[in-house]
């Protein structure tokens, strides 16, 4: 299980929506490729935004269908950065 | 020194009031019917205005060479303001004021451009000491200025960047910020997915979440979902306060929720009480103006709680209007 963590890239506050897309393409989807499963850290990560989380995991969705949520794994997310993923993870599914 | 005079310019007037319950009257006065000289023209008595005003003579300003703008002195006891926001600084022109070191200078945010992603985040660090925020309000001020700006870069066109600023009010206790820049605006980003006739459509639809320029499709591109405007109307409507979006000839501004009322968010804004404005002078940018008031005590988390609501009610209303029956003849 590969793990990355957030705060060493993104600080407390995850909004940069161009590091979630070099994330996203260099860090999420090759393992995701490869049949791998990942642990998304937001340890001391407080907040962010529904374009940063967008940016991050709905291509990874569209691309592996809604099944990747079995591979991908959000783990320390303070209580509005997992409201967040669950608004995006919601409409994704629409 | 003469000042240079140019007969057709552009006119903007400071006026001795000019915040987002009162600011379509500021707007409608602003004449834009020539885009290569500007003419300001200020109350002399006293000038009170909000940031989104500073903003958007400051994104207009910075279109037009500074010789070709024309500042009339000002007398108004509030002048130094001006200064000190740097207005005059961002529009390249003298002031002649002087302001002293030793004056307070409050909770605010001086008029800023900022050009990239990296000056944002970096901006966006430095912003929550100046206005003395506690992290629980800092929250919603960082989450509207990331997604306003971004949207700057994303959809604008502009080689100007946004230019923002913001200002604690202590009366009212709440913070007042101001974005604008002189892009491309609503209507034609939007247009490039839907087909929008108007500029206060191309607003509404923009409002909607879900629906961005980039492309018709259910949930966004990988990179845009469609989605920032109305988290930034929710926050705004959530706190009781005013938000407006002017671009083009149009103008959306959400009206205050009175205190007796329950809010509830929409993804429509339509269902929003508003004001709705067309006909306006040409903005040919987007600019926006929003008021946060620190005392409502509302949970950024519980906001995130009813924008989830909303916003799946929203899809689900969306698809039911795209669904077709059989018809059986």
């Amino acid at each position: 299980m590969i793990e990355i963590k957030f705060f060493p890239k993104v600080g407390v506050f995850a909004e940069n929506k161009d590091i979630a897309r070099d994330i996203r393409i260099n860090e999420l989807i090759p393992p995701l490729e490869r049949g791998e499963s990942l642990t998304l850290n937001f340890e001391n990560v407080t907040n962010a935004t529904q374009s940063f989380i967008h940016a991050l995991i709905s291509d990874l969705i569209r691309k592996f269908g809604i099944e990747v949520l079995d591979r991908v794994f959000f783990k320390s997310c303070s209580e509005n950065v997992q409201k967040i993923i669950k608004i995006v993870v919601d409409y994704m599914q629409e | 020194m003469v000042n240079p005079v140019f007969l057709d310019d552009m006119k903007i007037h400071l006026p001795n009031s000019a915040f987002l319950g009162n600011i379509d009257t500021f707007i409608r006065s602003f004449d834009s019917s020539a885009p290569t000289s500007l003419n300001i023209t200020a109350n002399d008595k006293w000038i009170s205005v909000h940031p989104v005003v500073l903003s958007l003579i400051a994104s207009l300003g910075l279109t037009i060479k500074p010789e070709n703008i024309i500042c009339q002195p000002l007398m108004a006891k509030s002048r130094h303001y001006f200064e000190r926001m740097g207005l005059f600084r961002l529009l390249g022109i003298s002031s002649g004021i002087q302001v002293v070191a030793h004056e307070s200078a409050g909770r605010f945010i001086p008029l800023t451009q900022i050009n990239n992603s990296g000056q944002l985040t970096n901006f966006i660090i430095e912003m929550v000491p100046l206005l003395h925020l506690e992290p629980s309000q800092a929250d919603p001020i960082k989450y509207i200025v990331s997604e306003l700006v971004r949207n700057v870069f994303e959809h604008s066109g502009s080689k100007y960047g946004a230019i923002l600023c913001a200002q604690y009010y202590a009366k009212s206790n709440s913070i007042r910020i101001g974005i604008a820049d002189a892009g491309v605006g609503i209507k034609r980003t939007i247009n490039q997915s839907w087909p929008a006739k108007t500029d206060l459509e191309a607003i509404k639809l923009a409002l909607i979440p879900g629906i961005t320029g980039t492309t018709r499709k259910e949930g966004g591109t990988e990179q845009n979902a469609g989605a920032g405007l109305f988290f930034i109307k929710s926050i705004a409507k959530v706190n009781r306060d005013f938000f407006m979006v002017y671009s083009g000839n149009a103008m959306y501004k959400l009206l205050k929720t009175e205190s007796s009322k329950q809010v509830r968010l929409y993804a429509n804004p339509d269902k929003d009480k508003h004001s709705e404005n067309e006909g306006l002078p040409r903005w040919q940018g987007t600019v926006v103006g929003v008021d946060i008031n620190l005392d409502h005590k509302s949970e950024f988390s519980a906001l995130l709680d009813q924008i989830r609501k909303a916003y799946a009610e929203g899809v689900k209303e969306r698809k039911r209007a795209r669904y077709k029956e059989a018809k059986f003849i």
